[in-house]
């Protein structure tokens, strides 16, 4: 087998039953390269890395293959525990991916345990800008500034009021779940919500408890009159994935 | 598959393609492939995205639709994005990874 190998994830040997039918990167058919307990999630590479790189800078060609890659990320996921893998990562054939499953086998070992029974929960607040737009500059122009400078003040005052309940909302949740991860926060132009996106967060918490957080998530949202909320998921632990972590919690 | 495998009894509610990019770009584990695609950072990927050459359906179909809520893009009725992705769109690099 000399064929490039995609690879999507790293994680438990599967029934193959599992991953029939499932397709990736350009309809690829998905399967297996097992070492001991471990296995990658791959399937055959697009032909041309190249192409595959100019394809990559084009925002609609993006979108399809990142859209690809989560998907077989999230079905394997479903089904057994999975270190997911950074979209891009190819090999020559299967013998190199297996040399990797081999080399960097007590790391995959250590982050599977744990990450084995966990759901990554995306949690993003909003703040909502409250203040009334001043009024057109009328016949006063000084009564405009006024109006700008007192508008200013309360934007001040309410960023911080929102910064103090992202904190609370934040520390309640990471109490709860077992780890958590920060995201940059999403621009509007990007995500196309409304607001400002002020925490765009990431939690690690037990498959078992997820609707649990959920709720809770909502009901913190609910005492926090300045954000809105909003709660992704269950994703593969996409932001749990760098080895040291474990030493944080 | 028990009753209680949460993937299948919820939804992806409330994500976006937003969402999908910033872990498979930005999160994810980054191991060594032979192969190195040189990806967009997420930065520059907001920057592109604003200059997207795109036709409205595709764009509307990929769930972005921030220009209609634009004025200064959407006065003008249902015009298409300008184009000025290719002028500020870094080069592709592909490099091969001494094994």
């Amino acid at each position: 087998m000399t064929a490039p190998r995609y690879a999507y994830a790293v994680g438990r040997v599967l029934d193959p039953a599992d991953l029939a039918g499932l397709v990736g990167i350009d309809g690829a058919e998905v399967c297996q390269v097992a070492h001991r307990e471990l296995a990658a999630v791959v399937s055959a590479a697009p032909p041309d890395e190249a192409a595959l790189g100019a394809r990559l800078e084009r925002l609609d060609e993006l979108a399809v293959v990142a859209e690809a890659h989560h998907s077989v990320v999230a079905a394997v996921a479903a089904r057994t525990v999975v270190v997911p893998l950074r979209l891009g990562t190819i090999y020559r054939d299967e013998d190199r991916v297996r040399e990797l499953l081999r080399e960097r086998y007590e790391g995959f070992e250590a982050l599977l345990a744990r990450l084995a029974g966990t759901v990554e929960v995306g949690v993003k607040l909003y703040a909502q800008d409250r203040s009334p737009a001043p009024a057109a500059p009328g016949a006063s122009g000084r009564a405009y500034l006024l109006q700008l400078s007192q508008r200013h003040r309360r934007r001040e005052q309410e960023w911080q009021e929102a910064a103090a309940a992202v904190e609370r909302v934040d520390t309640a949740l990471g109490a709860y779940a077992l780890d958590s991860s920060r995201h940059r926060p999403q621009p509007a132009q990007l995500s196309g919500a409304a607001g400002e996106n002020v925490l765009n967060a990431a939690y690690l918490v037990p498959a078992g408890r997820l609707a649990e957080f959920g709720e809770l998530a909502e009901r913190l949202a609910l005492g926090e009159p300045l954000l809105r909320i909003e709660v992704t998921g269950p994703w593969a632990p996409y932001s749990f994935t760098e080895p040291d972590r474990g030493d944080r919690t | 598959m028990t009753d209680s495998n949460p993937w299948l009894t919820s939804q992806r509610q409330g994500s976006n393609l937003a969402d999908v990019l910033e872990r498979v770009l930005d999160k994810g584990l980054v191991i060594a492939g032979d192969i190195k695609i040189c990806l967009l950072d997420i930065e520059l990927l907001t920057i592109k995205l604003r200059l997207l050459v795109a036709s409205v359906d595709k764009a509307r179909e990929m769930g972005i639709d921030w220009w209609e809520h634009d004025p200064s893009l959407s006065s003008g009725g249902r015009r298409p994005l300008v184009a000025e992705t290719e002028q500020i769109s870094v080069p592709a690099r592909v490099e091969e990874v001494p094994s």
